[in-house]
């Protein structure tokens, strides 16, 4: 799980059954098969007969949970070639979700923040969404100057995949728009760059 | 205060300059030879006449020329005016606070007349009359908030409060201090002060929470902060950082005193009546170090503040690649003589 004094960055608490839900929604990306394997498991097996797993194997890592999750039996589990369809596939199930409706977030932190950013927009308060951080510390950044996204930064500084500006990854964090800021990092003196170096690895 | 509205330019040939009146009443924000940050709220009550507090809105020789310069922000980047959908109440409030006192406090330049919901706005110096149904934002060329707030200095957000918090959902934002109103709406208190150094840690933001959660209506508050600017530029944008960062580097010891500024912030919060959202007004006075040594005692002072600021805070102004070079041009103006308490001149 994430550590961290950046006040703005949301406290992904990690991924709690609860008990009085009448359904379970759940998105989940990568290693974030993992903390649902871990909440469901020793659960009673009602809870897996009320749950939907939306799940892409995506970007952190190369192992495919989907047969481990198959095997939680849960009411339905959705594989997703990407986190792009999962989100899409979010939104269709929270469209006609029921009152009772449980949403849980698992995997690395740029996936969480936008799987949340669909939550919001479907006016769910982000106190509710059972979170948790697994996987990649890798950044999803937006650049303050042409509003692109770059994802999976692992480095201090980047170059904006949409305008090239290089970026420093700030310690700033959105809610809103899913991303920590990047601000341009040479703008005193173009081209005199720190070297940069993996830290979120 | 008799006032003739200058013809300026805040970026490009950047040809802002102070009057000799106002270079005096400058809201100086250091009451001591040092500085730290403290929570430094008092009441908005009236100050001096003719100074920056004699009125609760503040309208100064600058006025003309710094709505221009909002419009050309405005015009390349409308993601500096924003407001979540449920601030339109308070949206309507802040159009109320404005136009009432501006209208009270400089007759001359504003006229409001009410009649029921029927409302009739004229604002000389920009050339505006308008006749619009208060509480219908069809009446009127733009949203109240953007409406009213292009025709008043200073930024402007509005702030919800909700869930023992105060969220930013609301504001125009085109004089900032680096900070960008698109990454921060909907953010809560603490949130949006997420990378100030040092002050979270000495609890000031736990109190200022607490304080202004309790804001009454009809008592307004007030605080000073700061920084500095490289050229009298309003718009120190994050978004247009990669087109201004540069300025820092012209600076040389023969144009200290032109280019480099002191930005003083008088924010001031207002607790509105129809939606129990606060207004933070955040407006920027620039003084030149050309104008700011004037005034003897400022020139003792600054000098002695820069020299002691905590190395957080030097980096986080961004004043690294300037300071020790403005120290030693402001320190000829210091004869060493003790000062007087307080930010006002002598």
């Amino acid at each position: 799980m994430l550590v961290s004094g950046i006040k703005s960055r949301p406290v992904y608490t990690g991924l709690i059954l609860d008990p009085h839900a009448e359904h379970h929604l759940i998105a989940v990306e990568g290693e974030g098969a993992l903390a649902v394997l871990d909440m469901l498991s020793p659960a009673p097996r009602d809870a897996a007969e009320k749950a939907t797993i939306l799940y892409t194997k995506a970007g952190s890592a190369p192992v495919d949970h989907e047969g481990a999750l198959a095997k939680l039996h849960p009411y339905r589990l959705q594989p997703l070639p990407t986190i792009q369809t999962l989100l899409i596939r979010l939104q269709g199930f929270l469209t006609t979700a029921k009152m009772g409706t449980r949403i849980y977030i698992a995997g690395t932190e740029g996936f969480i923040g936008q799987a949340m950013q669909v939550a919001l927009n479907n006016a769910i308060d982000f106190h509710s969404v059972r979170t948790e951080h697994r996987g990649s510390l890798a950044r999803r950044i937006q650049c303050v100057h042409c509003k692109g996204f770059t994802e999976n930064v692992t480095m201090s500084h980047v170059p904006c995949a949409h305008c090239g500006l290089n970026l420093l990854v700030r310690d700033h964090y959105s809610r809103r728009l899913g991303a920590f800021q990047g601000v341009c990092i040479d703008a005193e003196v173009p081209g005199e760059l720190p070297p940069a170096e993996e830290i979120f690895p | 205060m008799n006032l003739v509205f200058k013809k300026e330019t805040f970026r490009d040939d950047f040809t802002f300059k102070n009057s000799p009146e106002h270079v005096r009443r400058f809201p100086f924000p250091f009451h001591e030879d040092k500085y730290m940050y403290t929570v430094n709220i008092e009441p908005h009550t009236p100050g001096p006449v003719n100074s920056v507090f004699e009125f609760p809105i503040d309208v100064d020789e600058h006025y003309v020329s710094e709505m221009e310069d909002r419009a050309l922000v405005l015009k390349d980047d409308p993601l500096r005016c924003q407001a979540l959908p449920h601030m339109q109440l308070a949206e309507w409030d802040l159009v109320e606070l404005l136009m009432v006192s501006m209208s009270e406090h400089y007759p001359e330049h504003f006229t409001l007349t009410r009649d029921g919901d029927k409302w009739h706005w004229i604002n000389r110096p920009l050339g505006i009359d308008q006749q619009f149904t208060f509480g219908d934002t069809a009446t009127l060329p733009y949203p109240p908030m953007e409406y009213i707030t292009r025709q008043c200095q200073g930024d402007f957000c509005l702030i919800d409060q909700r869930d023992g918090n105060l969220w930013m959902d609301a504001g125009i934002v085109t004089t900032q201090a680096d900070w960008s109103l698109d990454f921060d709406i909907g953010m809560n208190f603490m949130e949006w002060h997420g990378p100030v150094p040092l002050a979270h840690e000495a609890g000031v933001f736990d109190r200022a929470l607490k304080f202004l959660m309790n804001l009454q209506l009809g008592k307004p508050v007030r605080r000073l902060n700061w920084t500095m600017s490289i050229n009298p530029r309003l718009d120190t944008s994050p978004e247009n950082f990669h087109k201004w960062g540069s300025d820092r580097m012209t600076v040389t010891p023969e144009n200290i005193g032109e280019k480099v500024h002191l930005r003083v912030e008088l924010q001031g919060l207002w607790r509105l009546p129809r939606s129990n959202a606060i207004v933070f007004s955040i407006r920027c006075y620039l003084i030149s170090m050309n104008e700011l040594v004037s005034v003897p005692k400022w020139a003792r002072r600054m000098p002695r503040v820069l020299k002691n600021l905590p190395p957080e805070l030097i980096d986080y102004k961004g004043l690294s690649r300037y300071r020790q070079m403005t120290i030693d041009w402001l320190s000829r103006f210091d004869d060493g003589a003790p000062t007087s308490p307080g930010g006002q001149p002598d």
